[in-house]
């Protein structure tokens, strides 16, 4: 497993940072995207988080980490939130959040689950529900750099209705293959039945071992514990399997 | 001026449970880990502790359950902001690994089965401090938990606990782990918020 080298600017990426809601986009019935904007913000590389620190009148804080969306642009940030019912910060975020409010955030965070620009072999990114939110400003950073690197990107969702950045998806990008995996319902046209991630799909729409891809796979623990062992079982190398788990 | 979050409430710990700084209570028992999960048998686990001289000490399984186990309960502090209370393992104390071991070194890098590592001082294993650690609430440790063995210190963060760990090398100057050097904290104590360097 290699060192995760990452840039410097320590000390401003520590800092806490009071963000302004700018934008709020719905996704799906269940999730929500927020812009920010971020006096200030010092760039980050895709695939990187950010924690956010809600905090009550009492004084009670507490805090979550939320994936970035959207590809560095300056000081605006778009974050992307599933609603988890019951859950004390999402639904927060998804139901109260407005255009106007504010936010309490620091980073950017994480230096080993990134793609940098610089990258130019096969990529293979593979999502469980919300853990597209990464693999997504990895797609989207590739466009805004003009990378000609090709990807690969697996969505796994419950329903057609659950799939996150729909539109911009289907649009697609040339050298990106977006292959939809849905584990309930499957639209009439879909030719693969509903079902759970399996190894065959990762044979069918992703890339052969010895093109010596680096694989990214990110969602619910179950999901990518499974996905990560399928990978490694087809022959792909574990140190090019990166993952990341939202718990 | 402390900042508001507009219409947010929260949710308290229970009564009578302290959480750090940050942090939230799980029941669930969540997975941290940067890459697949390795499958290690217990016939082909090793464990060794490798002196600044060079000098290796070597148990295998039966070696390990041959050793006295002690049955710690513990908290948990994962610096992805959870943390679950009152856990049961099995395993070996440190002390005992380590009785023998003749060292002036103070700085430990922990080497894992998949080549994670992690650094962490000398002091902060001895002393009851840590163990090697081989069940969970009675059972045989499952391998996304770290199993066949994981080194548990749970008084950092949990990225210190390393999984399907495989060498404890005693050094005299200090060198950063996987995540040390990913911009981690390099003590990380939950309860002086240590996630980052800087902090
Ligand atoms: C590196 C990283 C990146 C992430 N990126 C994203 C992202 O881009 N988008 C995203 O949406 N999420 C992301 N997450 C997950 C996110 O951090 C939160 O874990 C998630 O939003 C849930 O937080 P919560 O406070 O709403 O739920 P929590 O309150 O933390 O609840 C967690 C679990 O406990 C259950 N639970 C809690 N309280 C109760 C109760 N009273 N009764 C029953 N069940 C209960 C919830 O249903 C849930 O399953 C990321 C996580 C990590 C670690």
């Amino acid at each position: 497993m290699a060192r995760a080298a990452i840039p410097g600017r320590l000390g401003d990426r520590l800092r806490w940072r009071t963000a302004e809601v700018t934008g709020r986009r719905v996704e799906s019935a269940t999730a929500v995207t927020l812009t920010l904007d971020l006096p200030g913000w010092p760039g980050h590389l895709a695939g990187q988080h950010v924690d956010v620190r809600l905090t009550a009148e009492d004084g009670y804080s507490t805090q979550r980490s939320y994936s970035i969306a959207s590809a560095p642009n300056g000081r605006s940030l778009d974050l992307t939130v599933q609603r988890t019912s019951g859950g004390e910060v999402s639904p927060y975020l998804v139901d109260e959040l407005v255009p106007g409010d504010r936010l309490e955030l620091r980073g950017p965070v994480g230096g080993w689950f990134v793609w940098r620009q610089q990258q130019t072999e096969p990529i293979l990114l593979v999502a469980g529900g919300s853990g597209l939110v990464p693999l997504m400003c990895m797609v989207r950073a590739r466009e805004a750099a003009g990378s000609r690197a090709p990807f690969r990107l697996l969505c796994a969702a419950r329903t057609p209705s659950d799939l996150l950045y729909r539109s911009e998806l289907r649009q697609g990008a040339p050298g990106l293959d977006t292959t939809y995996l849905y584990s309930r319902e499957a639209p009439a046209d879909s030719p693969r039945p509903p079902g759970r991630i399996a190894p065959e799909d990762l044979v069918r729409s992703g890339w052969p071992p010895d093109f010596e891809p680096t694989c990214y796979v990110c969602g619910p623990t179950a999901f990518v514990e499974k996905t990560a062992a399928y990978l490694v079982l087809l022959g792909h190398a574990p140190e090019r399997v990166r993952t990341e788990r939202f718990g | 001026m402390a900042f508001i979050s507009r219409g947010f409430h929260g949710r308290r710990p229970s009564a009578g449970t302290k959480l750090p700084p940050g942090q939230y209570e799980t029941t669930g028992f969540p997975v941290l880990s940067a890459g697949p999960t390795p499958r290690i048998r217990q016939d082909d686990w090793k464990l060794s502790v490798t002196t600044e001289a060079g000098k290796q000490h070597v148990w295998d399984w039966a070696g390990l359950m041959a050793l006295p186990a002690e049955s710690p309960t513990v908290d948990l502090h994962c610096v992805t902001k959870w943390s679950k209370f009152g856990t049961e393992w099995q395993g070996v104390s440190l002390d005992v690994l380590l009785a023998d071991v003749e060292t002036a070194a103070e700085h430990v890098l922990v080497t894992s089965y998949g080549g994670y590592t992690t650094n962490i001082p000398l002091a902060d294993l001895v002393d009851g401090k840590a163990w090697i650690a081989y069940g969970y609430g009675g059972s045989d440790l499952a391998p996304e938990h770290g199993g066949p063995a994981r080194l548990l210190v749970p008084h950092l963060y949990l990225w210190k606990s390393a999984k399907w760990v495989r060498e404890i090398e005693l050094r005299p100057s200090d060198v950063p782990g996987f995540w040390e050097s990913a911009g981690y904290h390099n003590y990380g104590d939950p309860w002086r918020e240590q996630r980052y360097q800087g902090d």
